[in-house]
């Protein structure tokens, strides 16, 4: 066939066959997904996605010294364990009633760029671009790659290659030029991180009440060398990235639909401002909107809320279809928030971990994930918000609140400019991302490179700040605080693939309770009590197949190109299973049409 | 204080390499289903010396031909194509192989009923989940080696802490300390949390070395820790230790004195991070501004918690080393203060003063 054939328009009888992928090479642990796909009419009717893992932080953190929260959460991701320590940081805080000093907060910020520069290129170029690789193309749709071999590169003086074929052999993985330079630039990032925050993954350097780091200016020319080193990457990665994912959109008309959900977006918001943030719940919103990637829920294009304090109340955590106990008849923790408003039994302040396993049945209870949701008072729903892998909501979020204005990034209510200074080999570059017409797949890995340019470029201004400290002798980092007998915190903070929170109780100065709302369970969870289907579920349920092989050698590239644009929590690649899948001797009629919204 | 006691070495001296028959080729099996975060493969990626793409390239000479088998990494397809060289080493149809674990090993048996705490793929069979306790059960008897990465692996770590629900423990509780592999070696624990990089690389290798026939196996200590990584403590490699000798504490983190009232665990601790750095040389922990926590210990965490006090024993020794301390930081001051100027002969007088004689003889 040809890539550029339609797709049948006339509904055929459906061929049903399951279809799994487990381990699809997890996130923390292992995430399955059970498909049902009509290989008649090409599409996929049915998804479960499923976690077989638990490990219950928020159950022995319980009695523990609150100040060890931020140390034992961490290990929470073996990659982005440094959010969870800065987001508990966040929520300690808030609970002492303690302002880090602002050289504190820029370390912090540092540290934070450094890591989502890392983690977004990591996963990025070694895990995702292996779905798009010349091998993978090959073996998916080989008549898309005889017409990316046809296909003159656009933007090819940026990034120096010819064809989109050139840029899909160099993300082959091990040998591709791409992939073997995404993995130096992982360390020289890596390097920047441990500068600020001494370690990677489990940085030994923050503290609640500020950092360890210590503020000499070696510190910060050492980010900096590196930083201005990889800077051209940057700049040539989101010109390779648009090259290919236009490609994909003009060669195989439809694509759009892949991965493709209604707009239902959540970001909690990065980088502090020191200048406004005193961690005061009473201030949140204030302090919140000041964040340099403004927070925001945003609902079909919508900009819902910009305010923490909504943004917390709203929080809901489901169960359904989770080997989980409900905490429905324990007595709350927090019935009231510091502004009086009513807090309910199923916020996290509130929710009591009781795992039960069990066997899994996915008609009745299959992960060890619970179901996150975000309630949205004006139509009294639950929303399965999901973060867009991270970058996709951030940059939204940020484009349509059009607060962020600094030298290097610019919000302007409808897109993010990002300027980034001469490099080696290329000159001062501005980029523009604009707000997409879908939040499907291909824009999900789309905002990725552009969020690591601005990463980079929130990175030059924080420089540039604290080194202004440094040399004004205002070196100070770290706050003494005392730890209250009882107290509530919260910290908002973005993981690097979206968004995180951490609710903290305390009671007689111990940790009574504790829950971590990473990004994984947002998008990984399973139906809720309403039925309502989770992010992945929802994305890849409905989504078309355009991979070329039928049942017999299906690889199900669409679908794992759909999963991985959420950036499952690690960036764990691999990619597909090859199956013969199983033909359904019961034919069920597909009841998930294409009904986005 | 420091003390090399704990590390009593008790597997022999090193001999040489045995008379056999080295492998040339060799698969890397491994597992990170454990109770873990996977932050010791995320580690593994940050190593450059070797890197892992020199591994796995070949571009280390000696070496036997490694495939590795690890999700993070592998080109492979997924699912049951991911898992075939796992079956295939479960039916005997794939030797020699190392197996890695990382995370630490739930307790299944306190489950009742069908329930499972982690699992790595399903039975073809039933479609059921199958544990990691399954594999490693499988896998262990046939595996040449078994090399536990970071401290979930090797002593529970984390998730084995108190008031844990899954009864979590490290790999050598769960074998058995005496256990042995095909190749006839103890499990090699590589802690950490998460590995040091190059801790680990440099000790895969050693171990693929062995595998080639041109190395002896790697000299470990009673915890089964590579001796030459483990064998010192925080305290001893760490660039603020000299301030503890001279009873200079830091009162909190806005300092670059010793940080052992403000929590840190270093001088108790088996660990060479802040000798060697974290990536490069660069980073680490106490050396950087960051308490040592004790995460490559085999007590880690509760031991050590809560990690912002002082440690207990710490109020003593501290207490011991001041007057010393004081003493010494005078004296070396008033030494500092006078090697901090320049000899008297060095001016612009009109008159020569630095003893010098064009006839000078000894």
């Amino acid at each position: 066939m040809t890539t550029t054939e339609a797709r049948p328009t006339e509904r055929k009888p459906p061929q049903l066959v399951d279809m799994s992928w487990d381990p699809i090479t997890r996130i923390i642990g292992n995430l399955g997904i059970y498909t049902k796909i009509d290989f008649a009419n090409r599409e996929v009717v049915e998804c479960h996605s499923t976690s077989s893992l638990f490990r219950g932080y928020s159950v022995f953190m319980k009695g523990k010294d609150p100040r060890d929260a931020g140390f034992i959460t961490s290990r929470i991701c073996g990659i982005c364990g440094d959010n969870h320590t800065t987001c508990s940081d966040y929520a300690q805080q808030m609970a002492y009633g303690v302002k880090p000093p602002p050289l504190a907060e820029h370390i912090v910020n540092l540290g934070e760029a450094a890591e989502y520069m890392f983690d977004h290129t990591i996963f990025q170029d070694n895990l995702v671009f292996v779905d798009f690789c010349e091998a993978m193309v090959k073996a998916t749709n080989p008549g898309l790659l005889a017409r990316a071999e046809r296909t003159d590169a656009p933007r090819g003086e940026i990034h120096g290659y010819r064809t989109i074929a050139d840029i899909m052999k160099a993300f082959n993985p091990f040998e591709g030029e791409v992939y073997k330079e995404a993995l130096k630039v992982s360390r020289v990032t890596r390097e920047m991180f441990c500068l600020m925050e001494g370690r990677h993954v489990h940085p030994s350097t923050l503290y609640p009440g500020g950092v360890g780091t210590m503020p000499q200016p070696t510190a910060f020319t050492d980010y900096l060398s590196r930083l201005m080193r990889v800077i051209d990457f940057v700049k040539k990665a989101v010109a390779m990235n648009d090259d290919v994912f236009d490609f994909f959109y003009e060669a195989l008309p439809g694509y759009e639909e892949v991965g493709r959900r209604r707009v239902l977006l959540g970001c909690w918001g990065a980088f502090q401002d020191p200048k406004v943030v005193d961690y005061r719940y009473e201030t949140m919103n204030t302090w919140g909107k000041a964040m340099y990637v403004t927070p925001g829920i945003i609902v079909d294009g919508e900009l819902v809320t910009n305010n923490l304090v909504d943004i917390n109340l709203g929080l809901r955590i489901m169960l359904g279809s989770s080997y989980y106990e409900d905490w429905v008849n324990e007595s709350p923790f927090v019935t009231h928030d510091p502004l009086g408003n009513p807090v309910d039994m199923r916020h996290p302040w509130n929710q009591t971990t009781v795992p039960v396993p069990q066997k899994r049945n996915f008609d009745d209870k299959y992960s060890w994930v619970m179901s996150p949701r975000w309630y949205d008072k004006r139509t009294d729903q639950h929303l399965a918000l999901d973060t867009g892998g991270g970058p996709l909501a951030r940059l939204w979020s940020t484009a349509l609140s059009g607060l962020v204005d600094t030298p290097y990034i610019k919000a302007t209510g409808h897109s993010v400019r990002i300027s980034l200074p001469k490099g080696e080999t290329l000159p001062e570059t501005t980029l523009e991302w604009r707000i997409p017409q879908w939040s499907n797949t291909i824009e999900r890995d789309r905002a990725r490179p552009y969020f690591v340019a601005y990463a980079a470029a929130m990175a030059l201004q924080f420089l540039e700040e604290a080194m202004g400290l440094v040399r004004a002798g205002e070196t100070k980092v770290f706050e003494n605080y005392e730890v209250p007998d009882e107290a509530i915190g919260c910290g908002f903070h973005e993981a690097v693939r979206g968004v995180l929170s951490h609710h903290l109780v305390i009671k007689d100065k111990k940790i009574a309770n504790y829950h971590p709302y990473p990004p994984t369970p947002w998008n990984a969870s399973p139906r809720d009590i309403y039925g309502t289907p989770g992010p992945y579920e929802d994305a890849v349920q409905g989504q078309p197949i355009f991979e070329e092989n039928g049942p017999d050698d299906f690889k199900g590239v669409d679908i794992m190109r759909t999963v991985r644009s959420f950036d499952p929590c690690l960036p764990c690649g691999v990619h597909m299973y090859v199956g013969k899948g199983k033909t359904l001797t019961t034919l069920h009629s597909p009841t998930y049409g294409a009904n986005h919204g | 204080m420091a003390t090399h006691s704990s590390t009593a070495e008790v597997s022999k001296e090193p001999s040489r390499g045995e008379d056999r028959e080295g492998f040339d080729e060799i698969t890397i099996l491994w597992i990170s289903e454990g109770m873990s975060c996977d932050g010791d493969t995320v580690s593994l990626t940050a190593a450059d010396q070797p890197s892992i793409e020199d591994l796995v390239l070949g571009l280390i000479p000696g070496l036997p031909k490694v495939n590795l088998v690890n999700k993070v990494l592998s080109p492979s397809l997924g699912g049951e194509d991911f898992l075939a060289p796992y079956r295939a080493a479960v039916r005997g149809d794939l030797s020699p192989f190392i197996l890695v674990i990382e995370g630490s090993i739930p307790n299944q048996n306190i489950i009742e009923g069908d329930g499972y705490w982690t699992s790595f793929g399903n039975d073809p069979e039933t479609g059921e989940p199958q544990t990691l306790n399954w594999w490693i059960d499988q896998l262990a008897p046939k595996a040449w080696a078994v090399v536990a990465a970071g401290t979930c692996a090797t002593f529970g770590g984390i998730h084995a802490m108190s008031g844990n629900p899954t009864g979590c423990m490290g790999l050598a509780d769960y074998l058995g300390w005496d256990y042995t592999s095909q190749g006839g070696l103890p499990i090699v624990n590589v802690p950490g949390c998460p590995i040091q990089p190059e801790n680990f690389m440099e000790t895969l290798v050693w171990v693929l070395y062995h595998a080639a026939g041109s190395a002896p196996p790697p000299p470990l200590d009673h915890m089964l820790r590579p001796q030459w990584l483990f064998g010192r403590t925080v305290h001893e490699g760490c660039d603020r230790g000299s301030y503890y000798e001279q009873a200079n504490f830091a009162k909190d983190y806005n300092s670059p004195k010793c940080l052992v009232k403000t929590g840190c665990w270093g001088p108790v601790v088996n660990c060479n991070v802040p000798k060697r750095g974290w990536m490069a040389g660069i980073g680490g922990c106490p050396n950087v501004g960051g308490i040592c926590i004790g995460c490559t210990m085999p007590g880690f965490p509760d031991a050590f918690m809560p990690f912002m006090d002082e440690p207990p024993g710490g109020t003593l020794s501290s207490l011991a080393i001041k007057p010393y301390g004081a003493v010494i930081r005078r004296l070396r001051g008033m030494t500092n203060e006078l090697v901090n100027h320049e000899p008297r002969w060095r001016h612009n007088k009109r008159k020569l003063t630095s003893g010098y004689d064009p006839h000078w003889r000894p």
